[in-house]
């Protein structure tokens, strides 16, 4: 038997082994995005989809007496990716560095390490649904603990309206978007810090270098793959967020994310063509994103090598 | 995406209904509104008529957000589903759902003639009657009797002397000490509600409906213009900043706490300002909404809930005939003089017992006959569309975002979007 017949029997028996898992997927993700894609080109309504007829580009854009219309032209939508990249920036950014400096801490010995690991990881554990929903109560303008303890402390004079105020509500979101997922970010870096090598860190300390230098020179280019993973996953995590901000602050248009825009137009306003139009969009914005960040990857590993 | 999202709302909401196949006695089941009283008074109305007819009914409660619950009827009723026979609907649906539910009109033996004839239209959809009216809602003035007596006030007629009558108090009473006193509180968060009250303003400056009878889009003109202005000069005068994010039980903190010389509200908010720990018994007048300036007209918008029998219902006959029950004169009745919900039966305001237990359903009656409909009927499926587009313009008006001439230019380009080729459908 030559070496490449058996390679070649090889990559047979590993597609039949994949097989079972590409059907399953084919089937739970594949036909319900064709389907949601092929829905975006009709009018179908929630109430009869049966009746959905094709309109080509009508959910996207269309021109009738000189005006534009559809998702391109629609504000509330472009309202909507705003809000999602600003909450994207903003929040994974904060995580970002909040997350490193979590994780630095932990790395360090000292005594119940292990149960303060734990503890750090709570916010990540309680479901969204159920955190969010209790920030909602700590947050409430009339009987919220936070007004409370604020006008304790003598920082404000009357109460703020966290999610109900234009200007506060993305800031609330945000907050409680930081808590919660601070310790994931954490937990991704500190596993990179565990596996650093010692022995740079024991040449460092024998030159005396600064440890300010030794992190940005030393730490940071060794557990910056980690670090790029931890971000993109965030990343797109918060470009599809829905739960915490659908809880928070209901269909308001000052905080209303893509996922959010998508659900009201599918469900409140029965819409499904519209509605399928932008799930289609929001699918393309997050593939677009993941497949940038594989193309730059190979990239950057092609110069590595 | 989609199915994810449609199935995470519409999973766990009901175990759906036995298939009790006994010999005589059916099974119906009846979905209910679970908002103070209401479930309590649905629970004893319905057991009446089932050791009357011997059959059992299963009582529903479902979400008190009407959103939710819109939702939720939305998923059901498109899935054909037979978990539930009879319907509690708001009165803006019977256009988005209308093609789900039975007509009643062979069922009811003309009944429907007694109640609200406004309703009734409201119920009838391309000319099949697709609910019955059970409890009306229509939105009043609130105000305290004692303060307007105290500096020789008589109760608005117009916008304007509101305006001048809760400056005048506002300001006698902060001087005398309450530096909380408000002149005039409602409901301006951006949701359904402010929908409600904007409407009231609108017509009252004979502004018309956003949507006329005919499907025409009306909104952008003066008169609208100049009600939504009007509303915009109260916020941080006679109104506190923070009511523009309040929703009924807001608002009616603040006046209950006695804090505020008038408020716009539905009925309901009557029997708890009477209520053994209110700080205002006994000093509370209702009267109808102002008009907007002389020739104006005094208006209120439209609310209240109807029974409707769904078309997928095991048995459509014995459905309508609860419904028929539950909408009767004795059980409105009840209801009225038990929990004060509006009777949609013209004679009922004249009933004495009805009268004793709710004064101003005599002195209000035509408020309440002549109540502006919402333009649910004639927008159908896109309702929710347009109200929300319309609750968040006149939002940014009162908010003091933008003027309402440009913000309902802007809405009349968005109406035309729901309205493609200028057909709701």
């Amino acid at each position: 038997m030559s070496q490449s017949s058996r390679q070649r029997q090889r990559a047979r028996s590993a597609w039949l082994f994949l097989a079972p898992m590409i059907c399953t997927l084919l089937l739970v993700a594949g036909w319900p995005l064709l389907r949601t894609i092929w829905f975006s080109f009709t009018d179908a309504s929630l109430s009869d989809l049966n009746a959905a007829e094709f309109i080509g580009w009508g959910n996207y854009l269309y021109k009738e007496d000189g005006e534009w219309y559809g998702l391109l032209a629609d504000a509330v939508w472009w309202k909507s990716v705003w809000n999602t990249l600003t909450f994207t920036l903003i929040s994974v950014s904060l995580e970002l560095v909040l997350g490193m400096i979590v994780a630095l801490a932990l790395n360090v010995n000292f005594a119940g390490r292990g149960l303060v690991r734990a503890a750090v990881l709570i916010p990540w554990a309680i479901p969204t649904i159920v955190s969010a929903k209790m920030w909602s109560w700590m947050l409430h303008d009339q009987f919220g603990i936070l007004n409370d303890m604020l006008m304790g402390v003598g920082l404000i004079s009357a109460p703020l309206a966290w999610t109900a105020d234009a200007d506060l509500s993305m800031v609330a979101v945000i907050m409680v978007d930081v808590w919660k997922t601070t310790p994931f970010m954490a937990l991704l870096m500190l596993a990179a810090l565990q596996m650093l090598p010692k022995d740079c860190y024991e040449a460092a300390k024998v030159d005396g270098i600064h440890p300010v230098r030794v992190f940005f020179r030393v730490t940071l280019p060794l557990i910056m793959p980690a670090v790029l993973v931890a971000v993109v996953f965030r990343a797109l995590d918060a470009l599809r967020i829905f739960d915490l901000i659908y809880v928070l602050t209901s269909n308001s248009e000052d905080t209303m994310s893509m996922s959010v825009f998508a659900r009201q137009q599918l469900v409140d306003f029965q819409d499904v063509g519209y509605g399928s139009a932008a799930s289609t969009a929001l699918f393309l914005v997050i593939a677009l994103l993941t497949l940038a960040y594989l193309y730059l990857g190979r990239k950057h590993m092609r110069v590595g090598d | 995406m989609k199915k994810t999202i449609i199935n995470a709302i519409g999973t766990g909401v009901f175990l759906s209904a036995a298939f009790s196949l006994q010999a005589h006695a059916e099974t119906l089941t009846i979905s209910c509104g679970a908002v103070g009283a209401e479930l309590e008074l649905c629970k004893e109305g319905v057991k009446a008529w089932a050791e009357k007819t011997g059959n059992e009914v299963k009582v529903v409660s479902t979400p008190n957000s009407s959103s939710e619950r819109l939702a939720l009827y939305q998923q059901l009723l498109a899935a054909g589903s037979q978990d539930i026979d009879i319907f509690q609907i708001d009165v803006v649906w019977p256009g988005m759902l209308g093609q789900y539910f039975v007509d009643l009109k062979p069922f009811s033996n003309g009944a429907e003639k007694d109640h609200f004839e406004s309703i009734v239209n409201n119920n009838t959809v391309d000319g099949k009657l697709v609910a019955m009216p059970w409890f009306t809602d229509a939105g009043v003035l609130y105000y305290r009797k004692d303060l307007l007596e105290k500096y020789n006030q008589q109760p608005p007629e117009t916008w304007e002397q509101l305006e001048a009558s809760a400056k005048l108090v506002q300001e006698g009473e902060r001087k005398a000490g309450n530096d909380k006193m408000w002149g005039f509180v409602w409901q301006g968060r951006a949701y359904e509600g402010l929908t409600c009250n904007a409407t009231e303003w609108v017509a009252s400056f004979n502004g018309g409906t956003v949507v006329d009878e005919n499907g025409k889009i009306t909104i952008n003109n003066p008169q609208a213009a100049k009600a939504l202005n009007t509303a915009a000069g109260w916020v941080g005068t006679i109104s506190p900043q923070g009511v523009t994010n309040y929703a009924e039980e807001e608002s009616r903190g603040v006046f209950q706490s006695g804090n505020a010389v008038f408020m716009r509200n539905w009925p309901y908010a009557w029997s708890l300002s009477q209520a053994e720990d209110s700080a205002i018994k006994g000093k509370v007048g209702v009267v109808a909404l102002p008009k907007g300036g002389e020739d104006g007209r005094h208006s209120a918008t439209l609310g209240g809930w109807q029974l409707a029998v769904s078309k997928y219902a095991k048995n459509p006959k014995l459905s309508a005939d609860l419904v028929m029950y539950l909408t009767s004169y004795e059980e409105q009745k009840r209801r009225a003089i038990k929990a004060s919900y509006n009777p949609t039966i013209n004679a009922l305001y004249k009933d004495k017992e009805v009268l004793a237990a709710t004064p101003f359903f005599g002195s209000l009656y035509e408020t309440f006959v002549s109540g502006v409909p919402r333009p649910s009927s004639v927008t159908k499926s896109k309702y929710n569309q347009v109200s929300t587009a319309f609750f968040n313009a006149v939002h940014s008006v009162v908010s003091g975002k933008e003027k309402a001439e440009a913000s309902l230019a802007q809405l009349e380009g968005q109406l035309r979007r729901f309205a493609r080729n200028g057909k709701w459908k």
